[in-house]
C-alpha cells in the first residue's frame, strides 16, 4: 500500500493484472468456440478460467484485502460467494430435477 | 466517535476520513448484495435458459465479434478506471480525470454496442415475450446494463466534484466508492460473458 | 390499463366503506389537529427529516402498531367468516383478498418494522454509539419502508388488494389468472420497502462492526446486539434475490415477459423457488432479533449474565449459514425429486440444533436466578413452552415424506403462527415494555400490562391450538367456508373465540399506552428497572440525549452497565466534555421516497408516465444527495453541560 502512495510509481500491478485478464478472455474464447470438447468440460474449464479472473478483479484492482476492514470485506465477500453458490446450484438443481426428470422418462 | 475528523495521513486520501472509512466498508457490504442480486438472476437464467418454445436458440442468434468487442471495452475500462485510482493515490487530480474519462467512454460503447445488440435481436423478432429464455436474456443482460448506464451517470456527477473541489478525503473516497462499482460490474460481465454467451455458442 | 371511476374506488361493501369513512375522518381529524395546535414544523422538523436513530425507531414502532391493528383486523374478519359453517360474512374473494394482505402485512409490514424499530432505538445505546454509520440512509430506509407500506395498504380502496396469497405464487398470480391492479400492489409495495429493509441491513451490519465503544470486542457485545448482527447479514444477503424475483414477476405483469408464465415455456415453479429462496431467511430475520430480546431481559430479571454466551453466539452464527439451507422444505410437495427432498429434510432437521441450544441456555439462565416476574419477563417466560410446540411440530413438517400429509393444511397455519406470534408477536411485546422507559420516560402500568399478557396468552392458544387438530382433520387453508358435514364447526368456533380474546388484548394494549401516559410515575434515573446489565441502561437521563452520551462509555466485560454499577462508577459524570458532531437532518429521503409511491401507483395502473416522471424525479433526488457536502454540526460545551445538568437532577 505504501508503494502506490509514492508519486509517480508505474502501475505494474494494473498492467500485469489487464493482460492476463485478456489472455484469459482469449484463452476461454478459443476453448469454447474453436475445441470439440464436450459442453459440460468446456464449462468447467471456462468457468474456472472466469473465477480466476473475477479474483484478479478483486485483488488487483479493488484492492479487496487492503485496509483496516480488508479481513472484514473479504469474509463478506467470500460469504457472498457462497450464497451465490447456494443460490445457483440449488435453484438449478431443483428446477431440472424432479418435475423435469419425469417428464423426459415418461 | 460519531463521524470524528480523526485524520491519519499516512494511509490513502480515501481512508482518511472516518466517514470515508465507513462508506467504503458500506459500499462492499452493498456489494456483497450485489452478488445476490446477481446470482438470483444467474440462477434464473440456468434455469430457464433450455426454454426457447417457439423462438430461437442463443447459437442462432449469438455474434461472437460482438460479444468479443463488447467484453474488451468494458475489459479496458475497468483497467483504465484502474489506472485512475493509481493517479488519485499519486495525488494527480488530472490524471484521476482524464483516466475517468476514457473510463466513461469505453463504458459508453460497451453500452452502446448492447444496445445495438437488443435492437438488432428486436429487429429480427426476438423481444422480452419470445421464450422465457429470451425474457431472463434480456432481464439480465439490461440489469447489468442499468448498472454500466448509471455507473456513467454517477462517475459524471463525481468528475464534476472533483473538478470543483479537487481531492480530498471525501471527494477521493467517493472516486474510490464509484471505482469500486465499475470494477464490480466487470467482475458481473465477466460471467455473462463466459456462462451466457460462450455456453451459448456452444450449445 | 382501463378502468371506470367505479372501479378504481372500491365501492359497494360496506366493510370497506367503513374502512374509507374512517380512514377519512382519521386523517382529516389527524391534520386538523396538527393545523389547530400548530404542530405541522415540529412534526416535519423534529420528526420526519430527523437522522436521530431514537426517533426514527419510535416511528417505525407507531407504523408497526398501526399495521398491527390492520393485520389484526384482517385475522378477525377471517375468524369471523369461518366461526360457522356457510357463513356469509365475507365472500371467496374478498376472503382471499384478506388473507393475502394479512400475511403480507403481519410479515413485512408489522413483525420486520416493530423489530426494526427496537433494533433503531436499542442497538445504537448498547453499543455504546453516538447514531448509526449511515445516518441519511437510517432515515432514507424508514421512509422507503413506510411508503411502501402505503402504497400496499391503499389497494383495498383503490383498485382492489391482491388475492394470490402472501406468497404470491404464479401461474396464479399472473396476468391470466389474477387481472387488475391487486397483485401489481403486492409487487411494487413489497419491493419499495424491501430496498429500506436492504439499506438497514447495510447499515446497522456496518453500524455494529465499526461504531462500537472503546473495549467493546464482538464477544463483550450484547445478545441483542450479536442477533441483529446476524440479522442484517442475513438481509443483506436474502433481500437481494426477493428484489428480483418481484422484479421479475413485474416485467411478466407489466411489460410482457414470459418468465413464470404458462405460455411462452415460462416456469411458474421457479417463482416458488425464488420466493423461498428469500422467504426462509425472512423467517429468520424476523426471529432472531426476537431471540435477543428474550435474552436480555431473561438474563436481567433473573439478575444473572446469560449462560453460555458463547454457545449462544455459535449458534445464532451457524444459523446464518443455515437458515440459507432450508428453503425448499416449503415446497416438498411441488414434485421435487427425492434427493432434493431429502437433502433440504436433513439441514431443516439441522437447523433445530442450534434453536435447542438457546431453549436450554435460556433455561439454565433462569436456574437458580432471583427472577422478578414483570411484564416483560412474563412474556418471555410464555415464550418458551409456546415457541417449543411450534418448534417441535416445526420437526413434524420436516419430513419431507409425513409433510405430504400436513402440507397445506392447518396444521401448518397452526406451526408457524406458534412460531411466529409466540416467538416474534411475544417478543415486541416484551422489547416494547421492557425499553418503553427508555423510549417515553415512564413505565407501561404493570397491572394493565399483566391483564394483557394473560388474555393474549389464553386467546392464542385458545385460538391456534384448536388449528392443529382441524389440520389433522384434513381442514385445508385458505378456503373461504365448510359444510356443517366436515365436523370442523366445534374446534373452528373455539378457535375464533381465541382470536378475539388477542383482539381484545390488544385493545387493553393500546389503552395502557394512554392510561399510563397519564398516569405513570416519571422515571428519574436511565436505569427504570434497577437491573439493566447493558449500556442502554446507562444513560444520564431516562430517555437519552439526542446525542445519547455525553463521554462515551468504556467497557471492560460482558454486561457492561451492571459492572459499572458494581463497582460504583458512574462514566457520566465529573468529566471535561469535547464538542459532540451530529450529522444534520435531511429532507431528501421523504420527498425520494414520496417519489417512488408516486412511481409505483402509477405502475399499478400501467400509468407509465408516472413511473417515468417517478424516476425523473427520483434520479434529482440523488443528484442533489450527490452534491450535498454538509457534514454535520457540532454540540457545544455549554450546550452538553446544560443538558446534562438538567439530566442528572
Amino acid at each position: 500500500m505504501s508503494q502506490q502512495t509514492k508519486k509517480g510509481h508505474f502501475p505494474w500491478k494494473h498492467i500485469i493484472g489487464f493482460l492476463i485478464s485478456i489472455a484469459l478472455t482469449l484463452v476461454a474464447f478459443a476453448t469454447a468456440l474453436w475445441t470439440d470438447w464436450s459442453s459440460s468440460t468446456i464449462f468447467i474449464i471456462i468457468l474456472i478460467f472466469a473465477v480466476i479472473q473475477a479474483a484478479l478483479q478483486l485483488v488487483m484492482f479493488m484492492h479487496m484485502t487492503e485496509g483496516e476492514d480488508g479481513g472484514l470485506i473479504s469474509g463478506n465477500t467470500l460469504f457472498g460467494f457462497f450464497i451465490a453458490i447456494v443460490i445457483i446450484v440449488g435453484t438449478y438443481w431443483l428446477m431440472t430435477s424432479g418435475h423435469m426428470h419425469m417428464g423426459m422418462s415418461m | 466517535m460519531a463521524h470524528d475528523h480523526n485524520v491519519n495521513p499516512n494511509a490513502p486520501l480515501e481512508y482518511q476520513s472516518e466517514v470515508g472509512r465507513l462508506n467504503i466498508t458500506g459500499f462492499w457490504t452493498f456489494l456483497g448484495a450485489e452478488i445476490a442480486l446477481f446470482s438470483t438472476l444467474f440462477a434464473s437464467y440456468f434455469a430457464l435458459q433450455s426454454r426457447v418454445g417457439d423462438g430461437p436458440t442463443s447459437t442462432e442468434m449469438f455474434e461472437a465479434g460482438l460479444v468479443m468487442i463488447m467484453t474488451m471495452l468494458l475489459l479496458t475500462s475497468s483497467f483504465t478506471c484502474g489506472i485512475a485510482i493509481h493517479e488519485m493515490r499519486a495525488n494527480n487530480v488530472k490524471g484521476v480525470i482524464i483516466w475517468m474519462i476514457i473510463t466513461l467512454i469505453l463504458g459508453a460503447g460497451f453500452i452502446g454496442y448492447e444496445l445495438y445488440e437488443f435492437v438488432h435481436y428486436v429487429h429480427e423478432g426476438v423481444t422480452l415475450s419470445t421464450s422465457a429464455h429470451w425474457s431472463i436474456f434480456f432481464i439480465l443482460l439490461g440489469t447489468h446494463g442499468l448498472h454500466v448506464s448509471i455507473g456513467i451517470g454517477w462517475i459524471i456527477l463525481l468528475l464534476i466534484q472533483l473538478a470543483r473541489r479537487g481531492l480530498t478525503p471525501k471527494t477521493a473516497s467517493k472516486v474510490f466508492i464509484s471505482s469500486l462499482y465499475w470494477h464490480f460490474l466487470d467482475v458481473v460481465w465477466i460471467f455473462i460473458f463466459t456462462c451466457v454467451y460462450l455456453m451459448g455458442m456452444v450449445s | 390499463m382501463d378502468l371506470k371511476w367505479n372501479e378504481f374506488i372500491i365501492t359497494g361493501d360496506p366493510l370497506i366503506l367503513g374502512a374509507q369513512i374512517s380512514i377519512l375522518l382519521g386523517s382529516i381529524a389527524a391534520v386538523a389537529a396538527l393545523t389547530y395546535f400548530k404542530k405541522w414544523t415540529w412534526l416535519w422538523k423534529e420528526w420526519l427529516t430527523s437522522v436521530d436513530h431514537k426517533k426514527l425507531g419510535i416511528m417505525y414502532i407507531l407504523s408497526a402498531l398501526l399495521m398491527l391493528f390492520r393485520g389484526g383486523v384482517d385475522g378477525l374478519m377471517m375468524r369471523t367468516q369461518l366461526a360457522t359453517p356457510n357463513m356469509e360474512f365475507l365472500d371467496p374473494q374478498h376472503y382471499n383478498e384478506v388473507f393475502s394482505t394479512h400475511g403480507v402485512i403481519m410479515i413485512i409490514f408489522m413483525a420486520m418494522p416493530f423489530l426494526i424499530g427496537l433494533i433503531n432505538y436499542i442497538v445504537p445505546l448498547q453499543i455504546g454509539a453516538r447514531d448509526v454509520a449511515f445516518p441519511f440512509l437510517n432515515n432514507l430506509s424508514f421512509w422507503t419502508f413506510f411508503v411502501g407500506m402505503a402504497l400496499f395498504n391503499i389497494s383495498f380502496i383503490i383498485g382492489g388488494s391482491p388475492d394470490a396469497g402472501w406468497t404470491g405464487y404464479t401461474p396464479l398470480a399472473t396476468n391470466d389468472f389474477s387481472p387488475g391492479p391487486g397483485q401489481n400492489y403486492y409487487l411494487l409495495g413489497i419491493q419499495i420497502a424491501g430496498i429500506g429493509t436492504l439499506m438497514t441491513g447495510i447499515n446497522f451490519f456496518v453500524t455494529i462492526l465499526k461504531m462500537r465503544t472503546k473495549g467493546m470486542t464482538l464477544m463483550k457485545m450484547s445478545m441483542f446486539t450479536w442477533t441483529t448482527l446476524i440479522t442484517m447479514l442475513i438481509i443483506i444477503f436474502a433481500f437481494p434475490v426477493l428484489t428480483v424475483a418481484l422484479a421479475m414477476q413485474t416485467f411478466d405483469r407489466l411489460f410482457g415477459s414470459v418468465l413464470f408464465t404458462l405460455h411462452g415455456d415460462g416456469n411458474p415453479m421457479l417463482w416458488v423457488n425464488l420466493f423461498w429462496v428469500w422467504g426462509h431467511p425472512e423467517v429468520y430475520i424476523v426471529i432472531l432479533p426476537a431471540f435477543g430480546i428474550f435474552s436480555e431481559i431473561i438474563s436481567t430479571f433473573a439478575r444473572k449474565q446469560l449462560f453460555a454466551y458463547k454457545a449462544m453466539v455459535v449458534s445464532i452464527v451457524t444459523i446464518s449459514v443455515l437458515s440459507f439451507l432450508v428453503w425448499v422444505h416449503h415446497f416438498f410437495t411441488m414434485g421435487n425429486s427425492a434427493e432434493a427432498n431429502s437433502f433440504f429434510s436433513i439441514t431443516t432437521m439441522a437447523i433445530s440444533i442450534p434453536t435447542g441450544v438457546k431453549i436450554f441456555n435460556w433455561l439454565f439462565t433462569m436456574y437458580r436466578g432471583r427472577i422478578t416476574f414483570t411484564t416483560p419477563m412474563l412474556w418471555s417466560l410464555a415464550f418458551i413452552p409456546n415457541f417449543v410446540i411450534g418448534g417441535v411440530t416445526g420437526v413434524m413438517l420436516a419430513m419431507a415424506a409425513a409433510d405430504y400429509q400436513y402440507h397445506n393444511t392447518y396444521f401448518l397455519v397452526s406451526h408457524f403462527h406458534y412460531v411466529l406470534i409466540s416467538g416474534t408477536v411475544f417478543a415486541c411485546f416484551a422489547g416494547l415494555i421492557y425499553w418503553y422507559p427508555k423510549m417515553f420516560g415512564h413505565k407501561m402500568n404493570e397491572k394493565i400490562g399483566k391483564w394483557v399478557f394473560w388474555i393474549f396468552i389464553i386467546g392464542f392458544n385458545v385460538c391456534f391450538f384448536p388449528q392443529y387438530f382441524l389440520g389433522l382433520d384434513g381442514m385445508p387453508r385458505r378456503i373461504s367456508t365448510y359444510l356443517p358435514e366436515d365436523g370442523w364447526t366445534g374446534l373452528n368456533f373455539i378457535s375464533t373465540v381465541g382470536a378475539f380474546l388477542m383482539g381484545l388484548a390488544f385493545i387493553i394494549f393500546v389503552y395502557n399506552i394512554y392510561y399510563s401516559w397519564r398516569y405513570a410515575p416519571r422515571e428519574k434515573t436511565g436505569d427504570a428497572w434497577g437491573l439493566g446489565r447493558n449500556l442502554e441502561w446507562a444513560t444520564s437521563s431516562s430517555i437519552p440525549p439526542h446525542y445519547n452520551f455525553a463521554v462515551l462509555p468504556e467497557v471492560t466485560g460482558l454486561d457492561p452497565y451492571w459492572d459499572m454499577k458494581e463497582k460504583g462508577l458512574d462514566q457520566q459524570k465529573n468529566v471535561d466534555y469535547k464538542p459532540i458532531h451530529m450529522p444534520s437532518n435531511s429532507a431528501v429521503p421523504a420527498i425520494m421516497s414520496v417519489l417512488m409511491g408516486f412511481a409505483g401507483f402509477g405502475l399499478v395502473f400501467h400509468w407509465y408516465w408516472m413511473g417515468i416522471v417517478g424516476a425523473i424525479g427520483i434520479f434529482i433526488t440523488m443528484i442533489v444527495r450527490s452534491f450535498d457536502y454538509n457534514d454535520g454540526y457540532y454540540i457545544s460545551v455549554e450546550e452538553i453541560k446544560e443538558t446534562e445538568a438538567k439530566a442528572n437532577k
